[in-house]
């Protein structure tokens, strides 16, 4: 092994039941090295991660790591990171329940003379963790009293904190605002500089190019191919990752979309609030349009539309829906309306694991129908194989649980319980987090196309870029408050920048 | 052999197989013992009533299978057990005797009031226990076990205090009727056969089903996608106090007496028990009516098989609890992964031979 290197993995196999999921795949990884692995859903990323860290066993290929001669086969996590491979999964992967300083030590708690947990040393020792690393957080408290960004960046100070030469950072920065993000590629620099080698996997291109010395890109369970920075700019990556050139950067908004104030109103909220998530707003709506909600993380975008949709009551103000004043207490009574919502969540809030693709698709037109109403199974077939033909969800039949399928396609089949109900009025809440840069622009299309159709979009997104693309109009939040509307002129990239910042800097 | 891939990949194979198993160790006690060797199965008609041990599993199991249907909903959309379905039981026999034959009389031979009076208000206060375990469960959020702790230890008091602590016998033909025979066939087959029957209808025409499911996989996302999560849970423990109102009349007809301090005693257990043997998770979601109902019948086919071999009452509880390990260790998981490693081995060994 070469000297400066700390991670080669050579040749990998791996098949699951009736598909290959990795073919001879390379990883070389250097000492002190931030390496972007990139490609799309279902590209084998995860898949080799997990070979990497045993939670796979993979059927061929050899794995070398710096300090040990020969080749190591892990045969769990627990094993990996005792050689020195921590890994930061998309979703917490944590106790929600045990404090911050019990989740950072777990396993290897501080031991007393007696045997059991030396609370105040963890505790110190936890303090002083989340002080070098910059993060306000009380140790004490309960893990779930912090955001999912805090618990994320936790999780990822918990990994560096064991030991480790390889440190695998699974989607990271998904549910991180911009300043978070900013925080851990301080942080990742900083371990680069002690020499670990980070495995970066993200679907952010603007963050691959702004931290990362390297790129390994794998389509369909195969090796693309290894590069430096240098030699690989976003066209070309983007090209690597599709196997085909795309217009990413090409406009797919149509022309003269942009104004639909004339359209009748759909949506007129006045002086909505829910205590201690989001302080009253006003908020026009029209038919066929879609407006962008706007913010950091936290400032409110998701509680918004919570508060319309009846997921979250409203506490004052009034909502009038096509002209009549409505009261919504539960969900149900906005979906009979016509509303719709994809929550942020997609995991809690989203999917229904144990159920098939079919039944999760038709889940929100038999609520609709109620109880007494069941859908006929010639019915929900034809329905379920329409969308999943019309998504091009990728499944194996229709009657595959949910929970098997990949995260966009699990995503499609959200989109398809609420286009099943044929919506007036949809809220999309991140809809595109943590899905291949192909189904984004699909959704981003389908969200047009819709509004084109005369279905009213509420889309929020953390990525400007793609509600630039999208939206007709932009509502602003900041700190739990809604401040401003953007709309013709200032939809731009500096427009909404400057509307978020609030003219502070 | 593909057909027998086929078979056991079926959701009740195991169900199936462990009910046929506890069927087997009858026969080899038949055979060995130089009885016929499948005088389990037989059936003789006897004084113009069905006789025989598969009748006598059908007849007693009939309780527990009624309990069965309710405790299934419960556990598959709370991830929870109601334990207060013993004591409900005892207690809606208990009011229902109480008014049958007034309140201080302990044995009467003609109604007090109305028949059917008696037996819908027994059925009635079951549901309002059940309204109340549910209204913790699911509006107060109170976890199922300590919620419906509260009736187990109430429930059987309150039937006590209603009976005025004696036991009150109704000895009148039309209310023995329901835990004899009617014609040739035990009345309690006929009422748990009804029940299961409405039960299956119900879970097939309406979308019941598909809403119990989806909350205990998904409670948060299934209130977004416009259920109402808190009435559903509501809804499964009162159609479970339903089924132990229905099954604590049985019981209660079968002994034309309100014996509150026995009726329906540890029954819950046995009805928990059917849910775990019918192959569903305690853990909620996903739930197979069918399997709990065999899960029922296997439990009575294990006490009747004890008893039938000469088991003394004392001894039997030690050798039914050897069987239900046997039977849950089989449904296990290690145990289903060991024999479909051991099939795929095969499989390929056969490949290898070929080539």
């Amino acid at each position: 092994m070469e000297n400066n290197v700390v991670l080669s993995m050579k040749g990998i196999c791996m098949t699951f039941p009736g598909v290959k999921a990795l073919e001879n795949v390379d990883f070389n990884l250097k000492k002190g090295e931030i390496r972007a692995l990139m490609g799309e859903n279902g590209a084998g990323k995860s898949t080799l991660i997990k070979c990497l860290t045993g939670v796979n066993k993979f059927e061929a290929g050899e794995i070398y790591l710096d300090g040990i001669s020969g080749p190591i086969v892990n045969k769990d996590t627990m094993d990996a990171q005792k050689k020195g491979i921590s890994t930061v999964y998309q979703e917490v992967n944590l106790c929600p329940n045990l404090s911050v300083a019990e989740n950072l030590f777990i396993g290897r708690e501080p031991m007393t003379k007696i045997g059991t947990v030396n609370r105040k040393k963890m505790n110190e020792m936890a303090t002083k963790l989340m002080k070098d690393l910059d993060l306000d957080v009380d140790v004490t408290q309960n893990l779930e009293e912090y955001s999912l960004a805090l618990q994320q960046m936790i999780a990822i100070a918990r990994a560096v904190d064991m030991d480790c030469k390889v440190l695998i950072l699974d989607e990271p920065t998904s549910s991180l605002d911009d300043n978070e993000v900013a925080k851990l590629f301080g942080m990742m620099r900083r371990l680069r500089e002690q020499g670990v080698g980070i495995v970066f996997v993200t679907h952010f291109l603007e963050q691959v190019y702004e931290v990362c010395d390297g790129i390994t890109v794998l389509r369909n369970g195969t090796l693309v191919g290894e590069y430096s920075i240098e030699e690989l700019p976003r066209v070309k990556l983007v090209a690597a990752m599709m196997g085909k050139d795309f217009d990413d950067l090409a406009s797919i908004k149509p022309e003269g979309s942009g104004d639909k104030s004339k359209e009748p109103l759909v949506i007129e909220a006045k002086g909505l609030s829910h205590t201690g998530t989001i302080k009253p707003f006003n908020l026009d709506i029209h038919k066929g349009e879609v407006i962008g909600l706007t913010g950091l993380l936290g400032s409110g975008r998701t509680e918004l539309a919570r508060v319309i949709y009846g997921a979250d009551r409203a506490q004052t103000g009034t909502l009038k829906v096509k002209g009549e004043e409505v009261n919504i207490k539960n969900p149900i009574d906005a979906m009979n309306l016509g509303m719709g919502l994809l929550p942020d969540d997609r995991k809690a809030e989203g999917i229904i694991g144990d159920l098939s693709v079919r039944e999760n698709i038709i889940l929100a037109m038999q609520a609709k129908s109620g109880i007494f109403k069941k859908i006929p199974m010639a019915k929900q077939i034809e329905i379920a194989d329409k969308f999943i033909e019309m998504l091009q969800i990728k499944t194996a039949s229709r009657e595959t649980l949910i929970k098997q399928l990949s995260g966009g396609n699990q995503q499609k089949v959200i989109l398809a319980r609420w286009l099943a109900t044929n919506p007036d009025f949809l809220i999309l809440d991140e809809p595109t987090r943590g899905i291949d840069i192909g189904t984004k622009t699909e959704i981003q299309k389908l969200v047009i196309k819709l509004a084109e159709e005369g279905t009213s979009v509420i889309f929020v997104s953390s990525e400007i870029e793609e509600m630039l693309r999208t939206c007709n109009r932009m509502a602003v939040l900041r700190d739990g408050a809604k401040v401003g509307e953007i709309s013709g002129e200032e939809l731009s990239q500096e427009g909404v920048m400057k509307a978020i910042a609030g003219g502070a800097k | 052999m593909d057909k027998i891939k086929k078979i056991t990949k079926m959701k009740l194979f195991l169900p199936i197989f462990s009910m046929i198993l506890v069927m087997m160790i009858n026969v080899v006690y038949d055979i060995a013992t130089g009885n016929a060797p499948l005088s389990f199965f037989s059936i003789s008609i006897n004084n113009g009533i069905l006789y025989g041990r598969l009748i006598d599993v059908l007849n007693r199991g009939s309780e527990v299978a009624i309990l069965a249907i309710g405790m299934t909903l419960v556990v598959s959309a709370s991830a929870g057990t109601d334990i207060s379905v013993g004591s409900v039981m005892s207690l809606s026999g208990g009011l229902c005797c109480m008014l049958l034959a007034g309140y201080g009389v302990t044995n009467v031979d003609q109604y007090n009031v109305p028949l059917w009076v008696g037996m819908l208000a027994g059925v009635a206060i079951a549901c309002v226990c059940g309204l109340f375990n549910g209204f913790l469960v699911a509006y107060m959020n109170i976890q199922p076990m300590v919620a419906t702790l509260i009736l187990w230890s109430a429930g059987r008091a309150i039937g006590l205090l209603l009976c005025n602590s004696n036991i009150v016998y109704v000895r009148v033909p039309s209310f023995q009727f329901f835990g004899a025979y009617c014609g040739i066939i035990p009345t309690p087959i006929i009422i748990a056969a009804v029940c299961v029957a409405i039960a299956s209808i119900v879970l097939k025409t309406t979308a019941l089903g598909t809403y119990i499911q989806s909350v205990g996989i998904n409670k948060k996302a299934s209130r977004i996608s416009g259920f109402n999560s808190a009435k559903i849970i509501l809804l499964c423990y009162v159609i479970c106090g339903l089924c132990a109102g229905i099954s604590g009349l049985v019981a209660t007809c079968r002994i034309y007496s309100a014996d509150t301090n026995n009726i329906g005693l540890n029954m819950e257990l046995d009805a928990i028990l059917a849910v775990a043997l019918g192959g569903n998770s305690l853990g909620g979601g996903k739930f197979n009516l069918a399997g709990s109902i065999i899960g029922a019948y296997t439990i009575q086919a294990i006490t009747t098989t004890l008893y039938a071999l000469g088991v003394s009452s004392a001894q039997a509880p030690v050798f039914k609890a050897i069987v239900v390990i046997l039977i849950v260790v089989i449904q296990s998981q290690p145990v289903k992964d060991y024999f479909k490693k051991l099939s795929s081995k095969k499989a390929a060994a056969k490949e290898a031979v070929q080539a």
